[in-house]
């Protein structure tokens, strides 16, 4: 049940209402940008946020240099990267809607988080990166992994535990892990893919500073509002600034954490104030428009690779299901549902590409047929798909497999044969 | 009880020349003998992260004072000098922090060696030892394997209280993907973490910081800088032929000592340090238990579900027909480490307990 405080903050409504702030460089923008505006009293702290913002190293709002470039081009995106941006969503939409549908036939099962609402923080990213990027994702990973290129078949016989699944059908839903497309996972406790996040971002440094390679690789951390209450988050913000590591913090604030109110479990809900208090850029974003977030993006990625150190990213959206297929969503109103389905990215995309004149209604259609029956396919090479075999039990523990140690014959336990055929004893 | 008399009449024989064996090498293992060389287990493992270091530049350092401060204990004392501050990072104190970002590099090809002050501290980040590391090359696959290696000293000190006195290697060695070690002499040091820094999989390195300040004589070979220890098997540190005494880390030393003390007595006692808690070496366990007819497993760790409940159940389970005796267990207190040093001694193993349980096992208690 909301509480009476998340009826004051109109956190979902209002675009017009301008902050009651003066123009800081680390504050969100005036709302002749795209992003979003509310209202709210400002504490008298902000003053002294003020003196502490002109004391700091001038740490480049992101805005403001979005704010410049948009002066100067009219439309944001060509007509192919329109139809990227599209057809990213519409994959992760369909995909999603898919799997409900297998789950409740059976054919899907455990823990299942969809994506459903959220396409446009996941298209809006993604698909700015190169394939040597990496991405660091949650539980609700089946979308980074999409957008990050791991095919549908793949990521579907994972969903089935199919040995064609990305991970041969020993991840599962929350452990999407993919060497080639550098998707780095997939992690059930949340919090947790933050730090790696950190570390492969590190490695991006280590590659350029000690081995001396051209490495401008950069990496994106997806996380959750509820992870914002958690230490390690804090503890990541203070160490990639630090060391001014090449990453990108995302904060998919869907405002719910299963059932747990943003509002109700965090003493500050504004979530992109804390990058400044750890000197990165703090950015909040309307993360229900694929444009908006892409723009945020783009200067976030550049300023990464460009060596000035981290970002946080607090991307405002919303999704439509439950936290999981096992959720009752009995706790979320009705009509906040209704307000967040009325901005539907995918719609907002669209009426953008054709009153832009970027694409017609019958090329998106096409799209979406394209994107259905690649779906319907990779239901049907799932289904066929056998399961792993009992020897894949014992595989993979190790990547020294001798890490099983000696047997009772005095040879290592790998190279007894019944090891392979899974009927070894360990 | 033929093999009883047969026993006492050989010990009776060769218990004179096994002493005088014995002493003579007790010489050799603890002064400055002539042309042997000696290393502290602090030098060894300095050396060894150097050597490493400096063999592959992806091998870099990383945890709480490791640089400037040279180390908490000064194990990595020089690295900052030698290598700079780009490959041993002083980090906050943030243990999941940054026990994490030494995984996520590890994912991205880099070999971090991760320092925690002592493994109590690790109990902040175990979720990325277990969660992140150990089960990552298993989840993807074997697509992602995470060469890291999570060191620090574990285990009693002296005097410092419960909550930095207690012994990982049963919580670690529980969990699949992961390789515990544990090692004992200068050697030991010297050879598993080279080997461990190697390794491409997650290792947890348990030190010990009574151990630190020991020296060990060291042989040419473990001075050689390829010198690396098979990770998975243990070393008959003494042979015997009336008792098997399973032991590791500090309680090797303690064994030891206890094995002496029981020579003199007629029972000659074979002592095992295991060096590798996870895998454990359960066909050297088993072969000597064979040989011996009697189990005597030492640790320092609590009681309950310990590295010794996994010998003795493996002992029962393959080599139940050739035990002459129940296997006995010497373990920690089952108490949080009191600070008094007089009830800190009656927590831990010492060896008077080693030696009443041999006898017992032998049949031969007081």
């Amino acid at each position: 049940m909301a509480t009476s405080f998340s009826a004051t903050l109109p956190l979902h409504g209002s675009q017009e209402n301008r902050l009651l702030l003066p123009p800081i460089r680390l504050a969100p923008p005036p709302s002749s940008f795209l992003g979003f505006t509310r209202s709210l009293t400002i504490p008298s702290s902000r003053r002294l946020y003020h003196a502490h913002a002109a004391r700091r190293s001038p740490v480049v709002g992101v805005q403001e240099v979005v704010k410049e470039k948009k002066v100067t081009n009219s439309l944001l995106i060509t007509k192919e990267e329109g139809l990227v941006l599209y057809e990213d969503m519409i994959l992760g939409r369909s995909f999603e809607d898919m799997c409900a549908q297998m789950y409740y036939r059976g054919k899907m099962f455990g823990f299942v988080h969809l994506y459903n609402g959220q396409e446009a923080v996941s298209t809006g990213f993604i698909k700015l990166l190169t394939q040597s990027d990496s991405v660091v994702s949650t539980y609700r990973d089946h979308v980074h992994a999409l957008s990050k290129g791991v095919s549908a078949r793949a990521v579907m016989s994972e969903l089935f535990g199919k040995v064609t699944g990305c991970c041969r059908g020993q991840g599962g839903s929350m452990h999407m892990f993919s060497k080639e497309h550098n998707m780095l996972g997939g992690f059930a406790f949340i919090g947790e893919g933050i730090p790696v996040a950190t570390g492969a971002a590190f490695t991006s440094k280590y590659k350029r500073e000690v081995l001396k390679q051209d490495c401008e690789d950069v990496t994106v951390a997806f996380f959750g509002d509820g992870t914002c209450n958690n230490g390690q988050f804090y503890e990541c913000l203070n160490m990639a600034a630090l060391y001014k590591l090449p990453i990108i913090f995302v904060v998919e604030n869907n405002l719910w954490a299963i059932g747990m109110s943003h509002l109700r479990s965090t003493s500050d809900p504004e979530i992109w104030k804390k990058g400044p208090a750890f000197g990165m850029p703090g950015v909040h974003v309307d993360g229900m428009d694929v444009l908006k977030v892409r723009e945020v993006a783009k200067e976030a990625v550049t300023r990464a690779r460009r060596g000035e150190g981290p970002t946080l990213v607090e991307c405002e959206t919303y999704r439509f299901r439950g936290h999981s297929l096992a959720d009752p969503d009995e706790l979320r109103d009705a009509a906040e549902k209704a307000k967040y389905a009325a901005r539907d990215p995918i719609t907002a995309l669209k009426k953008y590409l054709v009153e832009n004149k970027l694409a017609s209604e019958g090329e998106l259609k096409t799209i979406e047929k394209k994107i259905d029956e690649l779906v319907e396919e990779a239901v049907e090479f799932a289904d066929a798909s056998p399961q792993p075999g009992r020897s894949q039990l014992l595989e993979n523990v190790f990547a020294d497999p001798k890490g099983f140690g000696i047997g009772p014959d005095g040879r290592y336990r790998c190279e007894d044969p019944k090891f392979t055929q899974g009927t070894a004893q360990v | 009880m033929w093999g009883i008399l047969g026993r006492r009449a050989v010990d009776g024989g060769f218990s004179a020349s096994s002493l005088r064996r014995m002493r003579s090498g007790l010489v050799s293992a603890r002064s400055y003998a002539a042309g042997s060389k000696e290393m502290t287990v602090r030098d060894a493992l300095n050396s060894a992260i150097d050597e490493e270091m400096s063999a592959d530049p992806k091998v870099f350092v990383m945890g709480e004072e490791v640089g400037q401060y040279q180390g908490a204990y000064k194990i990595t004392k020089g690295l900052l000098e030698k290598y700079g501050p780009e490959r041993v990072y002083d980090t906050p104190i943030t243990e999941a922090g940054f026990t994490g970002i030494g995984v996520g590099a590890a994912y991205a090809g880099l070999k971090p060696v991760v320092e925690f002050m002592t493994f109590n501290f690790s109990m902040q980040a175990i979720d990325h030892i277990i969660n992140s590391a150990a089960k990552s090359n298993y989840m993807s696959a074997g697509q992602i394997n995470v060469p890291i290696v999570f060191r620090g000293p574990n285990g009693a000190a002296a005097g410092v209280g419960a909550q930095h006195s207690q012994c990982y290697a049963a919580w670690y060695a529980s969990v699949p993907g992961l390789k515990v070690l544990a090692p004992y002499s200068a050697e030991d040091a010297r050879g598993l973490l080279k080997a461990a820094i190697r390794d491409p999989d997650p290792v947890v390195f348990l030190e010990n910081e009574l151990l630190y300040g020991e020296s060990f004589p060291i042989s040419e070979e473990a001075l050689d800088s390829s010198f690396c220890l098979p990770i998975g098997k243990a070393k008959i540190e003494r042979e015997g032929k009336d008792v098997t005494i399973t032991t590791f880390s500090k309680m090797v030393g303690f064994a030891l000592k206890a094995a002496e003390k029981l020579a003199e007595e007629g029972i000659s006692a074979e002592v095992i340090n295991l060096r590798s808690i996870r895998p454990l070496d359960r066909a050297t366990i088993n072969a000597s238990v064979r040989k011996t007819s009697r189990l005597v497993t030492v640790e320092e760790g609590f009681p309950q579900h310990g590295v010794c409940a996994e010998i003795c159940a493996s002992v029962v389970e393959e080599s139940f027909s050739y035990l002459d005796a129940p296997v006995e267990r010497i373990a920690g207190a089952d108490v949080p480490m009191p600070y008094a040093a007089n009830l800190e001694r009656l927590a831990l193993p010492q060896v008077e307990d080693i030696v009443r349980a041999a006898k017992r096992a032998c049949f031969r208690s007081k």
